[in-house]
């Protein structure tokens, strides 16, 4: 007959209370939320009374996870970024030049004049005016390789070395490039978070996607400007030897040289060596500060091995300048007075106090490995998000109210049982959302708006099974199980399919397809959970204590 | 007193005239394709790149003033709307401008976003700055946003054959996947001939619509099912058109909480997702037809196995004593 056993029940109240203590923190979002940054505050070491306050606005003994809110509901900026990998094959290669051209030229018999071609993307070409001579360049070349492990395990060259006719060509091998689009990777997330952590937002994200993009999210930035002027910025400081100088923006630099302007001088150019002699690598300290005529500027510090090359390069130098060149640009080309040992130096400019903390900050978080492609970018201000969340959260009382009114007239005391079970359901949709940290976005309120309509449908299926049987079974009792029993397969079925669609959603959607994908099937698992067992429990209960000869549904 | 919306007993003869609703539904699917092929749809930028600014004034958006202030910045192809909601206050005037994507770049400069901002300023001085929002998708990214699109449909679609195929008969899943693409290409259909934006929360809206109409399918399916086992010896036709009878009254029911829900949602939830919204509300709509009037229809046509009678009544898969 119509029994539930005791232990099952214990544990449908457990799973609804349980799901109920986890939602009730959204409640009372800005209290929790407040409590909870004051935690991480005192967590971090900053015990002040004013966060001791806040921590204690909600008791520790209660769950205190937060449904995450999308940037389209909190405001934000959501960037997608692809990261040039190509261009780091340009520099390692431009690195490996002098080392090529130092061991070229002690076989100089051999081998003839050494000369660098201008080189096409992931290559090196060097000519060599004794053709006859290749083999020997190429085995001199290949002994400049380093050995590389891979995942096999088996020993791979870090480069490939070919010839083409008089044409040394050096390459990177395809370990090789798989192991430096990983670090470059590895290095773009690490750069591009400690920048965003260095100007004090909120939990973002940063998220590699891909083999060569990265998701950027940074909740309450009004702009995707102030984000890429955080990260996109390359801010390459190198210390570069100078060739010349001119006013001709087309003058031809020459082979392993480049033409950079002035960053205050308009119409003035720098010719440079391509190598530079120290990079903004080896920096490690960069603070604002101010030169001795009082305007803005940039002390730095180099690491040992910088300190060192700058110190062997400004002692071998004195008397011809040097370039300092932030960006491609140059900001200035002092004159080396003296062998500069100490491993710290000034950068001057006509920087305003701004410019030059901003120049800091960018000096230290280091500079990323490869330029930015920047192919999606959405931002939301906080009060259209505040506009979205009051809206979606009027149209989910009033859909709540709709289908509470409207189920109740339409199945009396049953329908209260249904509607019960859906107040329920939508309680442990929010506490799954918090508990697994899941984001809520607008297309998500419509989701839970979705799931409201449509969670009935289990009940309404049960119902009118029982109506039905109502006709010809015998009794109350017997009625009320058939209908359950009987129903069961066109629940499973139709929701199955229906969540389905919801996985495949997940699995290919972003953003905030995603946030609706998740609540949909959220929904889905727990209306089942709440039609089946939860209105059944509530029904027999009623049943167990009236006792009726005549039931209508 | 109960509120009944369909009477206790109904015996609506729903296929009387099948062949004519098959027809008609053919019919709207050849109008709705034709729509598509003529006007085709207005992607959003989520699919065609480009870029789009929320503005938000105090001052009534003058469209015709902020036309011409753009069209000094030579952005190619600029789209002005003004946006109207209920839901907005009094001094809230709030336009949609839509700017083709740029030669040769990914994602929009933001030296255009500041360019348009200092153009708009000077003629709407209640204009709101920073604006409200701000997208801008490129190219290379709304390609791949567009293939996903539609592998996602594609799969959600051949999903669910597969999954009615191995719950119930092959006849099944294909009145269950006919009537999905008859709801789809309906949607696509009013998409295409209202010219309602589509972007990639409509995509959402559109597999929801699948898993929705499918829901209504199969439920309607599992009570055929249910009748084939009870009433072997009277006709298909018969037998289908009592299980919709049947099942009417929940398939009313469900209907109209979830429509109750949705328009709601569609009145209050803002303009942001209306369009969303109102792919949903059309898909239930049609997807409680089609559930009836082509899945139910194409099985009568089909035809379908008689004989049920198998010792275990809930698992119906076809790899049971009869293939």
């Amino acid at each position: 007959m119509l029994k539930i056993e005791g232990w099952k029940r214990v544990l449908i109240w457990a799973v609804v209370l349980g799901g109920l203590l986890l939602a009730l923190p959204n409640g009372f979002y800005e209290r929790v939320e407040r409590s909870n940054d004051a935690e991480a505050r005192i967590e971090a070491g900053f015990e002040s009374q004013e966060n001791l306050d806040d921590a204690g606005l909600w008791p520790s003994f209660l769950p205190s996870s937060l449904v995450n809110l999308g940037l389209d509901l909190r405001g934000g900026a959501h960037l997608l970024a692809e990261v040039r990998l190509e261009e780091v094959y340009e520099t390692r290669l431009e690195g490996f030049w002098p080392e090529l051209r130092d061991a070229l030229r002690p076989e100089r018999e051999t081998v003839g004049t050494i000369r660098l071609q201008p080189s096409e993307g992931n290559e090196l070409r060097v000519r060599i005016s004794r053709p006859e001579g290749m083999a020997r360049a190429m085995e001199i070349a290949r002994g400049l390789a380093t050995p590389l492990q891979t995942i096999t395990g088996a020993l791979q060259s870090d480069i490939d070395v070919a010839s083409d006719g008089e044409i040394l060509i050096v390459r990177l091998s395809e370990a090789e490039q798989i192991a430096t689009d990983e670090r470059t990777m590895a290095q773009s997330l690490e750069i591009i978070r400690r920048r965003i952590d260095e100007a004090g937002t909120r939990e973002p994200t940063i998220q590699r996607q891909g083999e060569r993009r990265i998701l950027i999210q940074v909740p309450g930035i009004g702009s995707a400007q102030e984000v890429k002027d955080l990260i996109g910025k390359p801010a390459l400081l190198t210390f570069q030897p100078v060739v010349g100088r001119t006013t001709d923006e087309n003058a031809a630099p020459g082979p392993g040289n480049e033409l950079l302007p002035s960053l205050d001088e308009t119409g003035i150019f720098y010719i440079l060596e391509r190598t530079p002699v120290v990079t903004g690598e080896t920096l490690v300290n960069a603070q604002p500060s101010f030169d001795q005529n009082g305007n803005p500027s940039v002390d730095f510090r180099f690491n040992t091995a910088g300190a060192r090359d700058f110190g062997e390069y400004t002692s071998a130098n004195i008397g011809s300048p040097f370039a300092i060149v932030l960006d491609a640009e140059v900001v200035s080309a002092p004159t080396i007075q003296s062998a500069i040992t100490g491993g710290s130096g000034q950068i001057t400019g006509a920087f305003t106090i701004e410019e030059s903390t901003q120049l800091a900050i960018l000096l230290r978080a280091g500079s990323l490995p490869a330029g930015l492609d920047f192919l999606e970018e959405r931002t939301v201000g906080p009060e259209l998000g505040q506009d979205s969340i009051d809206a979606g959260t009027i149209a989910c009382i009033v859909a709540f109210i709709a289908v509470l009114v409207f189920m109740a007239l339409s199945y009396g005391l049953f329908g209260i049982f249904a509607n019960i079970a859906l107040i329920i359901n939508v309680g442990l949709i929010f506490g799954l959302l918090s508990t697994l940290g899941a984001t809520l976005t607008l297309p998500g309120i419509a989701g839970i708006v979705l799931t409201i309509g449509m969670a009935v449908d289990a009940n309404v299926l049960i119902f009118e099974r029982i109506r039905e049987e109502l006709k010809t079974a015998k009794g109350p009792a017997r009625a009320i199980e058939l209908g359950y029993e009987k129903a069961l397969s066109a629940i499973i079925d139709a929701n199955i399919t229906t969540f389905i669609t919801a996985v495949i959603l997940y699995l290919m959607g972003s953003g905030p397809v995603r946030g609706f994908a998740i609540t949909l099937g959220l929904g889905i698992i727990t209306s089942v959970f709440t039609a089946i067992f939860v209105t059944r429990i509530l029904v027999v209960m009623w049943f167990e204590r009236r006792r009726p000869k005549k039931i209508e549904v | 007193m109960r509120l009944r919306l369909v009477p206790k007993e109904t015996s609506i003869d729903f296929f009387s005239r099948w062949k004519i609703w098959l027809g008609l539904s053919a019919l709207l699917m050849v109008l709705a394709f034709g729509s598509y092929m003529i006007q085709g749809l207005n992607f959003g930028i989520d699919f065609r790149g480009g870029t789009t600014i929320r503005t938000e004034s105090t001052q009534p958006v003058d469209v015709a003033a902020y036309r011409d202030a753009l069209a000094a910045l030579d952005l190619g192809d600029v789209a002005i709307t003004e946006v109207f909601d209920p839901t907005f206050g009094p001094d809230q005037n709030v336009a949609q401008i839509r700017i083709q994507a740029q030669e040769g770049q990914e994602s929009v400069a933001s030296e255009i976003i500041s360019d348009v901002a200092k153009a708009l300023s000077a003629v709407d001085s209640g204009l709101k700055l920073p604006f409200p929002s701000v997208e801008s998708v490129g190219p290379k990214v709304s390609g791949e946003l567009i293939q996903t699109a539609i592998i996602a449909v594609l799969l959600a679609i051949g999903a669910v054959l597969v999954y009615i195929w191995l719950r119930f008969e092959w006849q099944f899943a294909l009145g269950a996947v006919a009537a999905l693409v008859h709801d789809v290409i309906l949607t696509i259909g009013i998409f295409s001939e209202f010219q309602i934006k589509f972007d990639l929360a409509i995509i959402a809206a559109l597999l929801t619509i699948v898993g929705y109409s499918l829901n209504d399918t199969v439920v309607v399916f599992d009570r055929v099912r249910e009748n084939l086992r009870k009433y072997k010896k009277r006709p298909l036709a018969e037998v289908l058109n009592l299980s919709i009878n049947e099942t009417l009254s929940r398939t009313v029911m469900t209907s109209v909480t979830t429509l109750l829900a949705l328009i709601s949602l569609f009145v209050l939830g803002g303009d942001v997702i209306r369009g969303f919204v109102f792919a949903m509300i059309w898909g239930v709509i049609v997807g409680t037809y089609s559930s009836i009037f082509v899945a139910s229809a194409i099985l009568l046509y089909l035809g379908v196995k008689r004989d049920w009678s198998k010792p275990d009544a809930n698992a119906g898969t076809q790899f049971g004593t009869n293939a």
